[in-house]
């Protein structure tokens, strides 16, 4: 198959980047979408150009370092995935892509297609955890879970990461990151103690990175590739408001 | 002259040694703990957990990671889970079976000492794990859940569907990042170690590239460690993330750490085939997929070609179970491996090339019904369509080997200390504790160990000496190390030939799995020896590295981690040659029984090989570490 390829180049955050097309010839539709952007650097390589800088890791999915920008769509046309589970298959011979890296004022470009994302560290930093000392856990059978809890705290528990939730929402809202990350630990008894900290302190750090608020358009859940659901968005408010409710009233 | 190894193994019987060791370790007061700094290199499921659990003890932590965040190191991508005696199934597990499940598995060539520490400290990472918020499997009581692995009659692996790596690595992420936070460590993200400095004889620092600027830093401490993960993508194509690399041990070695039998890799027998000379990384298929799915071939040469529901079931060669009847599809991995790559020469594989034997689940779908299935493996069947556009609900899979994990990395004593006083080294880049083949799910489970429980309690041991003896990183020793990584960098930018380092670094890949892959010879192992140090020269003939060194420079990167990796190659042949029997994933063809199993040497081969590095074109020196057996009978494994 044959490609023409508008893609982001940008030296650095300093400088304005802009779209440059290139031409990929003879791939074989089981090539990857990320395999056949080696294909291009390798021809780029020998040609003398620079290649393009992009992200990747595991290539398989789970590590969500991958963050590309495919025909307006994060992670491209192949929902739920991310951009390396993406297949040449799933485009037509002749067709012309556009690749731009995750746009979202709280990722700054680093790089053509790089991005910054540390912004979702410092939310997890500001309490996505539960504090528990290495020497100091009770004997795992002794807390009872139900089946239909710990799947549920699953669910949320699989977010990859990646930052496509804030990268296709209008708003460039991280909220289906922390809701993900709030349901998982407050849907779980170990979770109990700092639930009403953790929440506020992660909505507090989300509000400081100058992500956007929901709006409730639900781009976040088409696009994650871990199929987290929006409606654990609807928790996180309840959590949120209710640990506002308990602090005003000083408890 | 071959020199020998102490390993410093503490007396007394083998289940109280651990015990013993930590009631006679020197201790680091509280006030004194911050005032030693501590370099963890890795922030997977060792250096994450080590990192986060020094921190919490009061030491000055800097974490160093290649990725953008720790969250993304490879250990996000184990799937199948993590293996613990906790015997909640009453079917007879216990600390001493997971010890010698392990000690065979790894056919004998592990340390009697390590892994019954291994084994007796599993527990408690389960309980750590769930206290910190892991959402393991459960039954319907609300009881955690198990399954079975291969290599074991006992069901005693903890899952998070097919995610344990991940949930794993989150928990530690977590607890990361709550260290973070509270300012006893620092996180270094996109910073790759270029080299180890050492002191007066003692690792007391590592220079470091910032890869997002380019920009060279110097980082002294009082005790460094290394948990930068396996040297798997040596092959090129394997189970590993891209950026996985051998770089950090490699250095170490150079800076005179010595390397444990580097030729000990696991080929893991159930990864999606190759399907083109485009391909960047091979996708496993977890192990926990054997457990309901059926593998074989057809009988007959002929009927390879025919759809797989065309071949009646009396057409079918079910081997692992024939083979290996009472573990069948569940027997270890390298035994698995190297029975699909025997069916495969003989002919009979299927798919394009005939690489791949099908993994067929059509009869746990009849006895449990879909949903079942689906809700044990879903993930993993939609990554199997995803790759390769089939639905294996409704045909088999089509799995073959591929390069997963090495058992091999630097070596270390009972402290996880190497030989390089203050260098301990953890997790998968440490050779320590599954000899020659890992069991599923075992990887989790050292990771952990070391980095929560072990590692936090033999540092004191060796930092109570060393108050206020850390280093200006103006020192000469740093002056100079920084030197030699600059001179290295501007040497690959100046070649400006003709290649990318990636098509190096796929030619090595296939000259390795062909002469030191899934079986070794003699006259293959010389021949490697022979063509790789030309496709190095060559390399730093021709190699093309664009751009500038102070840059964000994924070239230079790369061309780096490929320029170590033809050196380490040479490095695991001389010891795949050196080690002159089978034993485990390392199969010397020259050494089988007569039904083709791996045939041990133990009267001289019992011991761990160690090398040491003796300069640039010198062969290295190799020291033996000889495996005393005390308490486990050596005996020909047997999973028949």
């Amino acid at each position: 198959m044959n490609f023409w390829l508008r893609i982001w180049r940008q030296r650095d955050a300093k400088f304005r980047g802009k779209l440059v097309k290139y031409e990929v010839r003879d791939i074989s539709p089981d090539t990857s979408f990320l395999e056949m952007l080696d294909i291009l650097n390798e021809n780029l390589l020998r040609a003398g150009e620079e290649p393009v800088a992009f992200d990747s890791d595991c290539r398989e999915g789970i590590c969500g370092t991958c963050s590309l920008t495919v025909n307006g769509e994060a992670h491209g046309p192949d929902h739920p995935g991310a951009v390396c589970e993406l297949y040449m298959r799933k485009f037509r011979d002749g067709e012309t892509i556009t690749i731009e890296p995750f746009r979202v004022g709280s990722f700054p470009i680093v790089k053509d297609l790089v991005v910054d994302r540390s912004a979702l560290d410092r939310i997890v930093q500001a309490g996505g955890f539960i504090s528990a000392r290495a020497g100091s856990a009770p004997e795992a059978n002794s807390i009872l879970i139900p089946k239909h809890d710990v799947d549920l705290a699953m669910e949320a528990a699989a977010c990859i990461g990646c930052g496509a939730c804030a990268a296709a929402c209008p708003n460039g809202s991280a909220m289906l990151f922390a809701a993900a990350k709030v349901s998982h630990l407050s849907s779980l008894p170990q979770g109990g103690p700092e639930r009403e900290r953790r929440v506020l302190k992660m909505v507090r750090a989300m509000d400081a990175e100058k992500f956007g608020n929901c709006t409730n358009t639900y781009e976040c859940e088409a696009v994650c590739p871990a199929k987290i659901s929006a409606s654990f968005i609807a928790k996180l408010n309840r959590e949120y408001a209710s640990a506002q409710f308990r602090q005003r009233l000083g408890e | 002259m071959i020199g020998t190894l102490d390993p410093k193994i503490p007396p007394g019987p083998l289940d109280q040694k651990w015990r013993n060791h930590q009631d006679h370790s020197r201790l680091v007061n509280p006030n004194n703990r911050r005032k030693l700094e501590i370099i963890v290199v890795g922030s997977g499921l060792a250096g994450g957990s080590a990192a986060a659990t020094l921190g919490e003890l009061g030491y000055r932590v800097k974490c160093f990671c290649f990725q953008d965040s720790p969250r993304r190191a490879h250990s996000i991508a184990a799937q199948g889970g993590i293996n613990a005696a906790k015997n909640y199934q009453n079917d007879g597990d216990s600390v001493y079976r997971l010890f010698y499940d392990t000690i065979k598995g790894g056919d004998f060539r592990s340390r009697e000492a390590n892994v019954y520490r291994l084994a007796e400290i599993a527990n408690n990472i389960i309980d750590q794990c769930v206290a910190q918020g892991v959402p393991f499997a459960r039954e319907y009581s609300g009881y955690l859940a198990n399954r079975s692995f291969g290599g074991a009659q006992v069901s005693r692996t903890f899952y998070a569907r097919g995610q344990t790596g991940q949930q794993l690595l989150l928990g530690c992420y977590q607890a990361l990042c709550r260290q973070v936070a509270s300012g006893t460590v620092g996180m270094f993200p996109y910073t790759e170690m270029l080299d180890l400095v050492i002191v007066n004889g003692q690792a007391k620092g590592i220079v470091t590239r910032n890869l997002r600027s380019g920009k060279m830093e110097r980082h002294a401490a009082d005790a460094v460690v290394l948990a930068s993960g396996g040297y798997g993508n040596v092959f090129y194509l394997s189970t590993n993330a891209r950026g996985s690399n051998v770089t950090a041990t490699y250095r170490a070695y150079k800076r005179g750490a010595l390397f444990a039998n580097p030729s000990f890799t696991q080929i893991h027998p159930t990864c999606i085939p190759v399907s083109g000379d485009y391909q960047s990384k091979l996708t496993l298929m977890s192990e926990s997929l054997r457990n309901d799915g059926r593998v074989w071939v057809p009988k007959r040469k002929e009927d390879r070609f025919k759809a797989p529901s065309e071949i009646s079931e009396g057409e079918r060669d079910y081997y692992l179970e024939r083979k290996y009847p009472s573990y069948g599809n569940l027997a270890p991995r390298d035994i698995s491996s190297r029975a699909a790559k025997e069916v495969c020469d003989e002919g009979r594989g299927v798919g394009p090339g005939g690489r791949g034997v099908y993994l067929d689940f059509a009869d746990s779908i009849k006895r449990f019904g879909v949903e079942t299935i689906r809700e044990r493996y879903g993930n993993l069947f939609d990554v199997y369509k995803k790759i390769t556009g089939e639905d294996a609900y409704k045909v088999p899979m089509r799995i073959y080997p591929a390069v997963h994990y090495t058992m091999g990395g630097l070596w270390v004593d009972y402290d996880l200390m190497s030989n390089v006083p203050g260098l301990f080294v953890i997790g998968e880049a440490n050779f320590s504790d599954h000899g020659a083949n890992r069991l599923g799910a075992s990887a989790l489970m050292q990771g952990l160990v070391d980095g929560y429980f072990v590692l936090p309690n033999t540092l004191p041991n060796y930092l109570a000496g060393q108050m206020g003896k850390r280093p200006s990183p103006e020192s000469p020793e740093f002056e100079q190390a920084e030197q030699s990584v600059r001179a290295r960098l501007e040497k690959l930018l100046k070649v400006n030939g003709t290649r990318s380092a990636d098509s190096f670094h796929r030619q090595l890949g296939l000259l390795l799995w062909d002469k030191c892959g899934m079986s070794r010879n003699e006259q293959g192992l010389r021949e490697a020896l022979r063509k790789i140090p030309e496709l190095r020269a060559e390399f730093w003939r021709d190699v093309r590295v664009p751009g500038r060194e102070e840059d964000y420079n994924q070239s230079l990167e790369r061309a780096g981690r490929v320029a170590d990796f033809l050196e380490f190659a040479e490095l695991m042949c001389i010891d795949a040659l050196e080690r002159d029997e089978s034993a485990g994933a390392h199969f010397r063809e020259e050494h089988q029984t007569s039904d083709g199993e791996a045939l041990r040497d133990d009267e001289s081969h019992a011991a761990v090989f160690a090398w040491e590095f003796q300069g640039d074109g010198q062969p290295p020196k190799l020291y033996r570490e000889q495996l005393h057996f005390e308490t486990v009978h050596l005996a020909q494994r047997s999973y028949k």
